[in-house]
């Protein structure tokens, strides 16, 4: 085996998997451990009932849909604060972690308030008809809301790496600006932007403080899986509420991992092709 | 809710290494009679024996406070908002099975019940429960499956239902399903359905404790609001119980179960008057009888057979409740 350069490899990474074991793996198995405290049976019928079917396509169609929009937006907001120097940019670079520092039953009173058919948006949505809060949209605004400074956070510093010379090259070679965009930058910045939706979106499927309260929580219609893991618990439903717990996690391992394996690929086909 | 509880517990028990301590884990809507009852209990047990009692004073959604002692919050008394919380502390044998014996009246120093809240003036003419399934009117109400007033709502729209429908259960089963479909919002706590009705301006009806209706209109005027008690509603039993297991290891035994008994005593029923709940002495009773509406009561031993079996039927999952919006 080749000499290791840098010293203290054992001593870190023996460090790290001792960390991550505390931190991570341990909850992980003490969940597990409580799903299959009990029957098969049981948990099997609580995780495939019909309701909570419906809760799985509202929690992570809803959180697909809000880690999307973000990446939009998040990439136009990222790239106005590292490209352009303006008066107020630093109050607005702020701003944007508002959400990370918010508690989230705050934030959901808060857009509650906002939505609500008598709020200041809600008021006038309402009556073109359109409902906010207590429906599906009003949970897509509150997982936005969360979700969004993952993905400006994780593209800034890629955003900021990226130098000028590149694009005067691509500009010297007869690139347009278009092109110079979307053969330049944005595949540089790409990694980072999928990553950046992946973080937002996974917060979004777990997220309940916010949702509850803007959500309504009707049966079948906007009850996030959360939500149902609380009613499993209220009673006493530990297995229950544990074997749902077991679900998501499961369903956002494989999310994160097909994510993953999409990342590789790009990563090589993009190194490939144009080193 | 729970490290807050344990903070103030270690803080106290350093400040006041000579005084006793009590923990008292209890539910949302009780935050204002606990803090105004320690305070005269505390003298009270002073002035009987010489020693410092500290009360603390711990709230919460009544199940999720349930689940904080099941999973090792040191409790030495609840005070919960139904008798199937304390049950599920009882089946984890933290207190004997027949705990409900151990204080008079079924171990409920005070009762309660439901009532309605409307918009001033009652534009919709809410009366009755009836009013509450006919077509065009909001009903704002939490979700049972996660809130145990939301329970006691249910119940009591199902003991009138019963009544007026002579126990044909079909009937009963599409009468309460007429109320829940006209609720647009199922809150996840008795709290939070109050802030949508109060603040939000949801729903021409919001399904309360007697309570937390006084309460809000005390906090935000008669101007805005009404109660309207209904012909028929559930007696609400909030129970208390000193949680053996745990009283016995800090040694405050006597002290807890003096602590509930002292509710009973005209000092503490009429603290509970004062914060709207029904008292159970006659005589304080008739002190505060004019403050609530007149109702007949129904109890849930009488019309459900008791909690246990009142949540199987009910609100288990594939119960009455889930069933409304079954396919």
């Amino acid at each position: 085996m080749k000499r290791r350069i840098l010293p203290g490899f054992r001593l870190t990474l023996g460090y790290s998997v001792i960390y991550l074991t505390l931190i991570v793996l341990i909850p992980f198995v003490a969940l597990t451990a409580r799903a299959f405290n009990g029957t098969w049976a049981h948990v099997w019928g609580v995780v495939t009932s019909h309701r909570l079917i419906v809760s799985y396509q509202l929690s992570f169609g809803t959180a697909l849909v809000a880690s999307l929009i973000n990446g939009v937006f998040g990439f136009i907001t990222a790239w106005v604060l590292t490209r352009y120097r303006f008066p107020g940019r630093r109050v607005i670079d702020s701003l944007i972690d508002l959400p990370f520092a918010l508690p989230t039953a705050v934030a959901g009173i808060a857009l509650t308030a906002l939505y609500a058919p008598n709020g200041w948006v809600g008021a006038p949505l309402a009556k073109l008809g359109i409902a906010v809060a207590f429906n599906r949209l009003g949970i897509l605004i509150a997982l936005v809301f969360i979700g969004f400074p993952f993905v400006v956070r994780t593209l800034q510093p890629v955003l900021a790496a990226l130098t000028n010379d590149v694009e005067e090259a691509a500009a010297l070679l007869g690139a347009s600006r278009f092109q110079t965009f979307r053969r330049v930058i944005f595949p540089a910045a790409l990694p980072a932007l999928i990553t950046g939706i992946t973080l937002s979106f996974g917060r979004a499927v777990g997220e309940y403080g916010s949702v509850v309260f803007i959500s309504g929580n009707i049966p079948f219609k906007t009850e996030i899986t959360p939500l149902l893991i609380i009613a499993k618990l209220e009673q006493y439903d530990y297995q229950g509420a544990a074997g749902i717990g077991l679900v998501m996690l499961l369903a956002s391992f494989l999310i994160l991992a097909f994510v993953n394996a999409i990342q590789w690929w790009n990563t090589r086909r993009f190194n490939s092709s144009s080193l | 809710m729970k490290k807050i509880a344990a903070v103030l517990a270690l803080l106290a028990s350093i400040g006041l290494a000579s005084g006793a301590e009590l923990l008292n884990v209890s539910y949302d809507p009780t935050r204002e009679l606990y803090t105004e009852y320690n305070a005269a209990f505390a003298k009270y047990w002073k002035s009987k024996t010489g020693q410092d009692v500290t009360v603390n004073q711990s709230h919460g959604g009544s199940g999720k406070q349930a689940r904080s002692v099941l999973d090792g919050l040191e409790a030495d008394v609840v005070t919960l908002a139904l008798a199937y919380d304390i049950d599920a502390l009882a089946e984890k044998k933290l207190l004997p099975d027949d705990w409900q014996k151990a204080f008079p009246e079924n171990s409920s120093p005070y009762t309660s019940t439901i009532v309605f809240l409307v918009r001033k003036g009652n534009p919709k003419g809410i009366k009755d429960w009836d009013d509450l399934a006919k077509p065009g009117i909001a009903v704002i109400t939490p979700n049972p499956k996660t809130s145990g007033g939301a329970r006691w709502n249910y119940l009591g729209a199902w003991a009138y239902a019963e009544q007026k429908l002579n126990k044909d259960e079909a009937k009963v089963k599409d009468f309460i399903g007429k109320i829940y479909k006209n609720a647009p919002v199922l809150d996840s706590g008795a709290r939070g359905a109050t802030t949508t009705f109060v603040q939000r301006g949801l729903g021409d009806v919001l399904i309360a404790w007697e309570n937390e209706a006084y309460l809000a209109l005390k906090e935000f005027g008669p101007e805005k609001f009404e109660i309207v008690t209904p012909s028929i509603s559930i007696l609400a039993e909030p129970p208390v119980a000193v949680v053996d297991v745990v009283a016995k290891r800090h040694k405050t035994e006597d002290l807890a179960k003096a602590y509930l008994n002292y509710l009973y005593s005209e000092e503490g029923q009429d603290i509970a008057g004062k914060n709207f709940y029904r008292p159970r002495d006659p005589k304080v009773a008739a002190k505060y009888a004019s403050q609530f509406g007149k109702v007949s009561l129904v109890t849930i031993d009488d019309v459900f057979g008791g909690w246990k079996k009142a949540q199987a039927t009910h609100f288990a999952d594939g119960g009455t409740f889930d069933q409304i919006y079954a396919k």
